[in-house]
């Protein structure tokens, strides 16, 4: 079993907890593209909810694009149910500055109002820029200055859609100052 | 002209876009996927991405234009821009105002993207050679010279259709002669990889030196649509025309109007295309326009999607490769 797979069990164990505790019937997942959704696929299996996961990638939300301008591909955000009304649970694989957090609310918000977002992310780095907390984390790391976390696939790195079936095909891949 | 040292910046990356001349067939493809993900946004209960708030588009039109014009409009807001629809026809040139004032003036108005439609053939790249370096230009069309946002969405609906552009037989029919939008097609299709690009027109509407740019002129219809995969129509341009190219509409319409008979011809499964607007019973038969082979409002459609596409790469690529830094 690698730390990937130990933080996403200790993720899944408290959002058991809360569904239970608060009783969100229909609660509907989003991952955020593409670490996050690789890490709701996981949960989504597990906690077997009734609606698919949605999918978004917020490439057209992004407070920096003055700065960094486009990317060339942009997996279109696919969010195949209506939020009006529902509970969210957004997941995210890197909580950092909470930017993405920020522009991710945004986009669910032009699609309807939801009764509540709640976020899960696999790891809390820290150096939140904006107020923006998990509700389940599965690891706090503490990074040292210039260091960066990111979530890898085994099969296919670069690509969209690994098999994230099986367990320890995700890693965790710190990089350090340069 | 090719336009080429003057629509790309240092990294090759889109700054204007003006032509399709001098843009090679990965960048082609960038706009088309990155269309892509657009045609998404306009499904969507929101229509709208904040991509480009707080920038102002002025869109230029010194000639008259519907769907192009509102396209761009439509595409600009969905990207949160504000949009400046200027009547430049009949004010400030008719009062004397000319191009260059007409150009600082919008600067002084702190625009950040001109939309140029002209009847002159180069309008939008001296545009682009006479503004401040922050402001984007883009080419709505120019005289006989070029269309390149109306072949890009062209090719956007080809490629939904026929996603394998080198297996491709394409054949552009009518007035080529005046056709910015034949010439911006020609381009583009050659540039990605259609190996059989035909253009079929009376030869009073043929340039006799088409082939200099990859296309086989063809003067009969029966002959030209035999095996296309897509048959794109263009509109007979009487506006332009100034001299007698013409016998008559009802005789044009017999020898290159496409009707059921001379459609037949092509493959099975061809699509129907057409820039608009359309002339029924001139150019294209009222029956076949309606038909499920016709995407011509498909082609209405797309043109947002990649309207806002080559929008916001234009403006997105205003830093340098230095800047840019990931943020989790």
């Amino acid at each position: 079993m690698t730390d990937v797979d130990q933080y996403i069990d200790e993720m899944l164990a408290n959002v058991k907890t809360t569904i239970a505790a608060k009783e969100l019937s229909e609660l509907l997942m989003i991952g955020i593209h593409t670490g996050g959704v690789w890490i709701a696929e996981r949960l989504h299996k597990e906690l077997e909810l009734q609606h698919p996961l949605g999918k978004l990638n917020i490439a057209f939300y992004r407070d920096d694009f003055s700065r960094i301008g486009t990317h060339p591909q942009v997996t279109p955000s696919k969010l195949p149910f209506d939020v009006e009304d529902k509970h969210i649970l957004l997941v995210d694989d890197v909580l950092h500055t909470g930017r993405t957090i920020r522009a991710a609310l945004n986009e669910i918000f032009d699609y309807g109002r939801p009764a509540s977002v709640r976020l899960a992310v696999l790891i809390d780095r820290g150096e939140h820029e904006l107020p923006i907390q998990a509700d389940f984390v599965g690891k706090i790391l503490a990074l040292k200055p210039g260091e960066h976390v990111k979530l890898c696939a085994a099969e296919n790195p670069e690509g969209d859609s690994p098999k994230i079936d099986k367990q320890g095909d995700l890693t965790l891949e710190i990089t350090g100052t340069e | 002209m090719t336009g080429n040292n003057i629509q790309l910046d240092a990294q090759g990356r889109l700054k204007h876009f003006l032509t399709i001349e001098g843009i090679d067939r990965s960048l082609l493809f960038e706009i088309l996927d990155y269309a892509e993900s657009f045609a998404a946004v306009s499904e969507r209960a929101v229509k709208k991405v904040p991509l480009l708030r707080g920038i102002t588009i002025a869109n230029l039109f010194f000639e008259p234009s519907t769907r192009t014009r509102t396209t761009f409009e439509l595409a600009a807001k969905r990207l949160s821009a504000d949009v400046l629809n200027l009547n430049i026809l009949s004010s400030a040139t008719k009062k004397g105002e000319t191009l260059s004032d007409t150009l600082q003036t919008l600067e002084a108005m702190h625009c950040d993207m001109f939309i140029v439609r002209h009847a002159n053939s180069g309008a939008a790249h001296f545009i682009a050679s006479k503004v401040a370096p922050h402001i984007r230009v883009i080419n709505g069309g120019d005289g006989r010279h070029s269309h390149p946002t109306q072949a890009m969405l062209d090719m956007f609906t080809i490629r939904k259709h026929k996603p394998d552009f080198t297996k491709l037989k394409v054949a552009i029919i009518g007035d080529v002669l005046h056709s910015r939008v034949a010439r911006s097609e020609i381009h583009a299709l050659s540039i990605l990889g259609v190996p059989e690009i035909r253009v079929i027109g009376p030869r009073t509407l043929i340039p006799a030196d088409i082939s200099c740019l990859g296309a086989h002129a063809y003067y009969d219809m029966n002959e030209g649509l035999k095996d296309v995969d897509v048959v794109m129509m263009l509109r007979l341009q009487r506006e332009r025309m100034c001299s007698a190219l013409l016998p008559s509409e009802h005789e044009y319409f017999k020898r290159y109007g496409l009707d059921e008979k001379k459609l037949a011809l092509a493959k099975a499964d061809a699509i129907v295309m057409h820039p608009g607007p359309i002339n029924r019973g001139i150019e294209i038969e009222s029956s076949i326009a309606d038909s499920e082979r016709s995407v011509i409002l498909q082609q209405v459609s797309h043109g947002i999607a990649v309207r806002m596409a080559i929008m916001a790469m234009t403006m997105g690529n205003k830093t340098t490769g230095s800047q840019v830094e990931e943020t989790a």
